[in-house]
This record gives C-alpha cells, sequence and structure tokens, in this order.
C-alpha cells in the first residue's frame, strides 16, 4: 500500500500546528519521523489515524484521496497505531484484547475463544511476536503489552503501522527487540511510520527520515546522515550532544547513604542494602535498566516511601525517617522520574507551580496569607531565567510541552536553597535542545557546589554528565566507576556481572566498595535479608 | 423564547469566573473574547445555558401536565390558536408567580401607594410586603448556600462531602442545646450558639476526614454511613425528656430556643430575614479568601488537583483531608445554626429536611466556587420561596419546583448535552486534560 499526504495543515487557534506537510510512505519501507517535542508529529499521526480532521490538505491511498472522519475509518483502510500511552484493558487476557471491537461469535452468538486464541497464536508465529494469548496484560512487562499493541493493529490488517514514541517506555534489550520485530514487518510487506526524537533509533531502523521543525518538513534524509545533522535539522541550529564542563572539585561528603533498604508494595525489597556517597560538587550518576529499584529509591530519598533499614545523612543530619518537606527545608531539590503525576499540578497555574514547595515561606507567604505580588514576581523572573515558553505566567502548568514542564520544575527547585539536587530521569522525553538546557543547568549546579544525584537510564546522559558512574542492578550497586569506562563494561555491569572492582573513582571512600561488592555478587538478592532489616520492617 | 426571570440571578454574581476564563487574551479586544468565550462552551456558558434549557423544558412540563392546557390541546384541530395560547399562559403564568413570589410582586406596590399614610404603610407591613419576597428568599437561601459551601470546599480539595446532613444534625444539636439550656446576655448567647453548631458540624466532618485519613476509607462512604448515624442519633435524643425532649411534650420536640439565642432580623418583624443570611455571606467570602489567598487554601487545591505532587512537594495530604472535612462539616453545621436560631427556634427530627442534598446539587451548579454557590443558592431559594405562591395562584404543583430544580442540574451534569444541544465548540484548555494539551503535541 503506497500511503501520501499531501500539504496537510492543522491550526489549533493561531498556531499551525502541522503546516503544508507532505510525505509519502512505499511498501515495506521503515519511515521515521523525526522532531522536537510540539514539531507536530502526534498531530500528523492523529490527522492520519482519523483522531482530528486536517484544515487543508489530502490523505492518498494508492492514488486515491481518501478522508478519515474517525479512527474506524483508517482501520478498515489499513492503518494501525500504537499510541505512545496503551489502549489495553488490564484486567483482560491477551487475545481478549486484541479482539476487542471485533469479537467473533459462533452460532449461539457466544464468544469464540478458541478461534481467537487461535488467530493470536497464527500472527504471533508469523511476525516472530511471541504472546501468550492467555496471559493477563496487567501481567505482562512493557514491552509485551507494546507486542500485543501490535499484533491488536495486524489483526486489523494494518498495512502501514504508526508507532509513536515506541521506545519511550522501553529498556534497552526490549527496544532491540523491537527493531527485530519492525524488521521482520517490513519484510512482510507492512509500512511503518516510526515517530521518534531519539536520533540514535532512528538511524538504526529508518529507511527514510522525515524532519519536522514547528509544523513544517524541514528535511529527509536517508540513514547515513550524521547525528549532528538530524540534529541541527531538529532544533534549526548546531547542537553540542556531550556537555562542556570542567572536572569536578569535589568537596566534602554531602549526601550519605548507608545500607538502605526499602520495601516494595508486594513485600519484595526493591532497594536492598544500598550505600553511596556523593560529595559537594560532583555528579554522581546512577545508571542501571529501569525498574531495578531507581524509582523507590528516589522516593525513599525524598521520604515519600519509608525505609526499613539503613541511613540518608545530609550533611551529618541524620534524615533516614524525616518528612519530605523537613528533607526540602533541610535543602534537597527533587527533579521527580514522573514530572506529570509528581512534579506538577497540571491545572495549576505555570506561577503557582513554580512555588509549588515554596507557597508557605517568606516572601510567598507570611502567616496565613499567600503573597500574590512576591509569587508573580518569582514567576515573571523564574520564566525568564529559564526561558520557559508560556503564554502567560497564569496558564495551566498542562499546557505547556514536556521540555516546558520540565523547565518549570527545574527552576522551581534550583531557585530554592539546596545542598543536594537529586533528579530522576531529568531529560526523559525532552527534544534535544531542551535536554542540552537541562544538562547545562546541572552541570552549573555542580559547580556551584551543589551534590548532585542523576538517576538515569540513558546511558548517553549518564556520560555527558557524571563525575563518578554508580550501576545500580537489582536494588544495589553493582560498582563504581569513572566516567571514562567503556560503554561494554557499564553493560555487564547493569545485566548484574559482578564487580571485578578495577578502577575506584577519587575521593571513594574504600568502605563503600566493601559494601557493594559482596551483595553485588549474591545472585539472588531479595532472598538473603539481613535479620534486622526484617524485624523493622514487620515493625512498621 | 422568554427570559427566565431565575435566571438572571446567576450572572449577577460571577464576575470571578468570568475573569478566570478570559485567560490570556490580554491583547484582544475585549468584545471578541466575551464572544468567543461565549461560542467555546466554557463552563460558564454552558451553566447558563443549562439553567435555560432547564426553564423551557419546565416551561413545557408545566404547560402540559395543566389540565384546561390539555383539554384546549384536544380541541388543537378546531382551534390550534386556542391550544398554544392556554399552554403559552399556563407557563408563563406559573414562571411569573414564581418571580412575584421570589423577587418583586407589583401587586405589594400598589397596595402600598393606597395607604393613607406613610406611617400607617410602615406600621401596617405594607412596605414590608413589598420585600417580603426577597426575604424569603434569602431566608430560603441561607441554609442552601452553607450547606453547599461544605460541598464546595472539600471538592476542592478533592473530597466528596455526601455528609452534609450528619454534620448539619451536629451542628444543630449543639446550637440547639446551647440555645435551650444556656441562660446568656443577648448578643453573647446568639454568638456562643452559631460558634457552637459550627464546631458541632466540624466535629462531624472532621470524624470522616480523620477515618479517611488514618485507614484510606473512602469519603463517600464514611460520610454517608454518618448520616445514618446521625439522623437515628438525633430520633434518640428527641425521645426521652431526660435527654432533649421538651419537658411535658410527648412530641420529638426540644424545648423553644431562648429569645436571646435567637438570630437578630435585619428587615423589622414582618419580614423573616435575619443575620444568617449575613453569616452565609460572610462564610462565601471568607471560603473564597480561604481558597484563593492562603497558604491553607493553596494545599487544599494542590491536593484536590494533583495529590501525589502535593506529597512531594512536602505537603501533608493526610492532615489536610481531615481540616478540610472539619472546616466543611463547620459549614453544614452553621447551617443548622441558621435554621435553628434564626427561623424555626426548636430541634425536631426533620429539622435538617433536605439540605445535605440539595447542597450537593447548589455547589454542583455553582461549579465548586463560592461566588458560583452564592449564585446558586440564590436561584434554589428564590424557587423554594416563589414556589407556594405559585401553587396558590395558578395551581401548578410545588413539585414542579422540585421536577426543575432536578432539570436544572441534569444540564449541568452534563456538559457535553448543552455543547451538543447549542452546538458549542469544547473549551480551549480546561486544566490538565484539555484539548489543547493533548492535540497539540505533548
Amino acid at each position: 500500500m503506497e500511503l501520501e499526504l499531501r500539504g496537510i495543515t492543522k491550526r489549533f487557534g493561531l498556531l499551525a500546528a502541522n503546516d503544508g506537510i507532505s510525505l509519502s510512505v512505499a511498501p515495506g519501507q521503515v519511515h521515521a519521523l523525526l522532531g522536537e517535542n510540539g514539531a507536530g508529529k502526534t498531530t500528523l499521526m492523529n490527522v492520519l489515524y482519523g483522531l482530528t480532521q486536517p484544515d487543508e490538505g489530502q490523505i492518498v491511498i494508492d492514488g486515491k484521496p481518501v478522508k478519515f472522519g474517525t479512527p474506524k475509518d483508517a482501520i478498515a483502510a489499513g492503518i494501525g497505531m500504537v499510541h505512545q500511552h496503551f489502549m489495553l484493558v488490564p484486567v483482560f487476557t491477551v487475545a481478549e484484547n486484541v479482539t476487542l471491537g471485533i469479537e467473533e461469535t459462533d452460532r449461539v452468538g457466544l464468544l469464540d475463544r478458541r478461534k481467537t486464541r487461535k488467530d493470536v497464536r497464527d500472527l504471533s508465529q508469523r511476525y516472530g511476536l511471541e504472546v501468550n494469548p492467555d496471559a493477563m496484560v496487567e501481567d505482562l512487562p512493557v514491552g509485551i503489552q507494546q507486542r500485543v499493541e501490535i499484533v491488536k493493529a495486524l489483526v486489523r490488517q494494518a498495512n502501514v503501522l504508526i508507532l509513536d514514541e515506541p521506545t519511550a517506555v522501553l529498556t534497552p534489550a526490549e527496544t532491540e527487540e523491537l527493531f527485530r520485530i519492525i524488521r521482520q514487518l517490513k519484510a512482510g510487506g507492512t509500512s511503518v511510520i516510526f515517530i521518534s526524537h531519539k536520533l540514535k533509533e532512528v538511524q538504526t531502523i529508518a529507511d527514510k527520515i522525515t524532519v519536522l521543525r514547528r509544523g513544517k518538513v524541514v528535511g529527509e534524509r536517508t540513514p547515513p546522515a550524521t547525528e549532528d545533522d538530524l540534529a541541527s535539522l531538529m532544533v534549526g541550529r548546531d547542537v553540542q550532544l556531550r556537555v562542556d564542563k570542567q572536572p569536578a572539585k569535589p568537596g566534602d561528603v554531602v549526601l550519605d547513604v548507608a545500607g538502605l533498604m526499602v520495601p516494595g508494595e508486594h513485600g519484595d525489597m526493591p532497594v536492598n542494602g544500598l550505600s553511596f556517597q556523593v560529595r559537594a560538587g560532583e555528579i554522581l550518576g546512577i545508571a542501571g535498566v529501569q525498574g531495578n529499584g531507581q524509582t523507590e529509591l528516589c522516593e525513599a530519598l525524598m521520604g515519600l516511601r519509608p525505609t526499613a533499614a539503613g541511613t540518608v545523612t545530609l550533611n551529618r543530619r541524620d534524615l533516614t525517617h524525616a518528612s519530605p518537606r523537613n528533607r526540602l527545608h533541610a535543602g534537597v531539590a527533587y527533579v521527580p522520574e514522573d514530572r506529570k503525576e509528581d512534579g506538577l499540578v497540571g491545572s495549576f497555574s505555570v506561577s503557582e507551580n513554580l512555588v509549588l514547595d515554596m507557597y508557605d515561606r517568606a516572601p510567598y507567604a507570611s502567616g496565613l496569607n499567600l503573597k500574590l505580588p512576591a509569587i508573580a514576581a518569582n514567576a515573571k523572573a523564574r520564566i525568564e531565567e529559564f526561558d520557559v515558553r508560556t503564554g502567560s505566567a497564569a496558564a495551566p502548568a498542562g499546557s505547556l510541552s514536556g521540555g516546558n514542564q520540565q523547565k518549570v520544575i527545574l527552576a522551581r527547585e534550583l531557585g530554592r536553597e539546596h545542598k543536594v539536587l537529586i533528579a530522576s530521569q531529568p531529560t526523559r522525553g525532552l527534544d534535544v535542545g531542551s535536554i542540552e538546557f537541562v544538562h547545562r543547568r546541572i552541570v552549573a549546579q555542580r559547580d556551584h557546589g551543589v551534590a548532585v544525584v542523576i538517576v538515569s537510564s540513558e546511558l548517553d546522559e549518564i556520560y555527558a554528565l557524571a563525575d563518578r558512574i554508580a550501576v545500580m542492578y537489582e536494588g544495589k550497586i553493582t560498582g563504581f566507576r569513572d566516567p571514562d569506562v567503556p560503554a561494554a563494561e557499564l553493560g555487564r555491569l547493569m545485566a548484574g556481572g559482578a564487580d571485578g572492582g578495577e578502577s575506584l573513582a577519587p575521593g571513594m571512600p574504600p568502605v563503600m566498595e566493601e559494601d557493594a561488592a559482596p551483595d553485588g555478587a549474591a545472585p539472588d538478592g531479595t532472598g538473603a535479608l539481613p535479620p534486622e532489616a526484617t524485624a523493622s520492617q514487620e515493625e512498621s | 423564547m422568554t427570559t427566565p426571570p431565575p435566571a438572571t440571578q446567576p450572572s449577577a454574581s460571577p464576575p470571578p469566573t468570568a475573569e478566570k476564563t478570559s485567560k490570556d487574551g490580554r491583547h484582544r479586544p475585549f468584545g471578541k473574547i466575551v464572544r468567543e468565550s461565549f461560542l467555546e462552551g466554557n463552563t460558564f456558558t454552558v451553566t447558563v445555558l443549562a439553567l435555560f434549557s432547564a426553564t423551557v423544558l419546565g416551561g413545557l412540563l408545566v404547560a402540559f401536565t395543566n389540565t384546561d392546557v390539555l383539554h384546549a390541546w384536544s380541541n388543537f384541530f378546531s382551534a390550534p390558536g386556542h391550544a398554544i395560547a392556554a399552554a403559552w399562559d399556563a407557563a408563563i403564568g406559573t414562571y411569573v408567580a414564581l418571580f412575584e413570589g421570589s423577587v418583586f410582586n407589583p401587586h405589594t406596590v400598589s397596595a402600598l401607594f393606597q395607604q393613607a399614610s406613610i406611617s400607617t404603610a410602615i406600621h401596617d407591613g405594607y412596605l414590608s410586603a413589598v420585600f417580603a419576597p426577597l426575604s424569603e428568599t434569602a431566608t430560603q437561601a441561607t441554609p442552601l448556600i452553607l450547606t453547599g459551601l461544605a460541598v464546595a470546599l472539600p471538592y476542592q480539595a478533592g473530597m466528596f462531602n455526601i455528609g452534609g446532613q450528619s454534620q448539619f444534625i451536629g451542628g444543630a444539636i449543639v446550637s440547639a442545646w446551647l440555645g435551650y439550656n444556656v441562660n446568656m446576655p443577648f448578643f453573647v448567647h446568639v454568638v456562643v450558639c452559631v460558634i457552637g453548631g459550627f464546631v458541632g458540624g466540624a466535629a462531624i466532618g472532621w470524624l470522616a476526614g480523620e477515618i479517611k485519613a488514618r485507614t484510606g476509607a473512602h469519603e463517600v462512604i464514611v460520610t454517608i454511613m454518618l448520616n445514618y448515624v446521625m439522623l437515628y442519633f438525633l430520633a434518640y435524643l428527641l425521645s426521652s425528656q431526660s435527654l432533649m425532649q421538651a419537658p411535658g411534650s410527648t412530641n420529638a420536640i426540644t424545648p423553644p430556643i431562648a429569645s436571646n439565642a435567637h438570630l437578630p432580623l435585619l428587615a423589622g418583624t414582618h419580614l423573616r430575614v435575619n443575620a444568617g443570611f449575613l453569616i452565609a455571606l460572610a462564610c462565601a467570602f471568607a471560603i473564597w479568601w480561604l481558597l484563593n489567598r492562603t497558604t491553607t487554601g493553596f494545599e487544599f487545591r494542590s491536593i484536590g488537583a494533583n495529590a501525589s505532587a502535593s506529597r512531594v512537594a512536602g505537603m501533608n495530604v493526610e492532615r489536610n483531608w481531615a481540616l478540610v472535612m472539619a472546616i466543611g462539616g463547620g459549614l453544614a453545621g452553621l447551617a443548622a445554626s441558621t435554621v435553628i436560631l434564626g427561623t424555626d427556634f426548636q430541634l425536631n427530627p426533620q429539622s435538617f429536611g433536605t439540605y445535605g442534598i440539595d447542597a450537593i446539587t447548589v455547589a454542583l451548579l455553582g461549579l465548586g466556587r463560592p461566588g458560583g454557590v452564592v449564585a446558586a443558592g440564590l436561584l434554589f431559594g428564590a424557587l423554594h420561596a416563589g414556589s407556594p405562591g405559585m401553587q396558590t395562584s395558578t395551581g401548578t404543583p410545588v413539585q414542579i419546583v422540585q421536577v426543575l430544580q432536578a432539570l436544572i442540574v441534569l444540564f449541568v451534569a452534563a456538559p457535553p448535552l448543552v455543547r451538543a444541544i447549542y452546538r458549542l465548540r469544547t473549551a480551549r484548555a480546561s486544566g490538565v486534560g484539555g484539548t489543547m494539551s493533548k492535540g497539540w503535541n505533548a
């Protein structure tokens, strides 16, 4: 199936989200749509999928113009879409989800489960998409859920498959697996539209790359294009992917985490005896595949999750059991992993969000009274300093783009007096320009003598920022390394390989190495709980 | 079509709403902003149109349940004009009667001018009669506004307070007991009773909030169950003379409230409007101030909009749940004080009426904002005040007012329906899940 978009224009008010976009997708082609957040990628795909109607332009399939009033029309025309956030019913099985809406019934009118299961299994085999039709969706890892979405589209005879930021939620291994699937689909003649802002992935998988900026096509490339070329097309100027920074000048130990154990929701121990120290003026990068306790570690450091054992000390002050507010007051700045859920109140204005954890302190309040002029003045200054792109300070924060939301959070957290900055996945889902901005701000913090902890599952980010790298695996640190460590070595540690203890970062006390090494060597982390940890867990 | 008199009332007080909806349109001409904000189908426009739709539908209902109209309709083919005219007259007559009973009745003015002198006019209550409808509206609106606030405030903090009734009863018990059992000088007594009402309601509200904070039990279930507990607790208190039943009485009723504890009348002895109305307005302002100008209100709104981000920002979510329910309960308790000390002067097992449920309606119609709650309370107060007159003069049953209320809420609760009827565009950015944030690349 030959798909062509001709001069698609879609306006929201005065803004043209898509401005005369034309592109064509040949059968069996992987066509990447590359662009910053807000460039108009998702809007374009919503037009193609019948979710919104274009103001101008047309969609042409095999030479015939078509109109999609609803996604149903698009599906009937052979277009399938895998949304960034999956549209699955968690308590249904894979087979039930796949046939949702196109259920087959037998003569009596009952659901024909056997045929459904067989269909799913056949399709899975044909494309190498291994899924168990009887598994409950909520029990499946994200990567497999995505596979279910793809099967769902294929069952509906999709000839063109749209993948909207498919790797955003995947681990590196799952991403590899997805790429294998895409290649298989391609071999079978299915076209794939791959939406992303990750240059490397696009280069790996795409046959053709269309770059969007501010709603317009700014260039088309074929894979040998260099990363720098694509990045500058995307943001409209040359971008430095590496952060310029001087060697760190570490001072005294600011944050000391020793033997931390954090229980999870299901009686497990996601953080299982973890220790590290961060000194003033250095960035500790905690690398690791997602789901190895990073989320729980950050939440425990902020007091959002009770700890079972171990201590958290900030400048010799014990914060192990302090409330979130006390930690904020003690000088912890925190950039949460999930900015929409934990970082911002979406319906609050930008200016209210800029004081979300300071509203009760001078100069923003005196007694019960909020000082609205001070809050407004703060908003004006921060919006300017951090170049937050918003219509006004009164606009709801939820209406900003991801990058600008992150800028709001950074502006707030860095605007407060702080001694340590804990940032979890600080640039997830951000475009190249915003990543550069965030990285520069974080390095500037370090240079001001702040102790910085970066938790990231993106190795590029760890390499760009960290002065010292800690690798986290199954709730423990499996090793500390200098930033010049080869990626293969980090990969080995991230996969749970034992620490050879080859190089030590400067200023790292030997005691930590002793703590980390035996723990990291233990193949089964959760089983070996020290007795005192179990006891205090029961108490709380 | 007709412009329904009651519908003009809400437009009188929501300037805060209008201000908020004009958003970031600083450089656009005012007229354009107004036009756009109406076409956009924001909550304010939808509310006004919901009132209008309910009025039209209510009018049809009145017309076609009227026996005269039905009779005329059966002769539709011989005299079609007559049938339509009869229907029109019935509907308009009903609304006119409602208006005369709740806002202004021209007959009272002519009666006033037929009096020999101004002093007789005032002394015999002819002047009061002119203001009687407004007085009645304000009196009826008072507990509706206060209980409406009792729902609207917790709503802003993300809690649904269905316990207006139990909190009302809590306040009524304390208020009434202090009112008949204690002897105090005039002004002190009434103040003590009003504060007692607040405390009584706050205790019940706090209990619901605290149970949620401690155990995670859903506040809707807790408050509904507390409604039953308090209902029967009140019946028990009124069942024995050793408790709160009036001595020598066989009825379940308390002794009358001491006259020192009566809320002062505002407009002479002929009119029922009393200081309770001022309390309600003051509370609405206080709640507006609390929500928009204080750190506590900031926490309430933040927790209501995103509890998890609020927790990360260092707010104590659980403590705020208990606090907001305590204040909400206190407002319902104040409503009870205004009824016990302002109009009823005793407590019986029916004193709480339907305020607990009406409160939800009022808060919903008022869009959960204090100004809106005042407007909605006044509108429903007017409907209540006008309904007896409507029944006597047009024969329309008072129940039609309940139907009208229900229709209003039905339309308000279903914005897509109103948008579809009037072909409005959906609002541009209505907070987190606005079309803007979704459609324009996230």
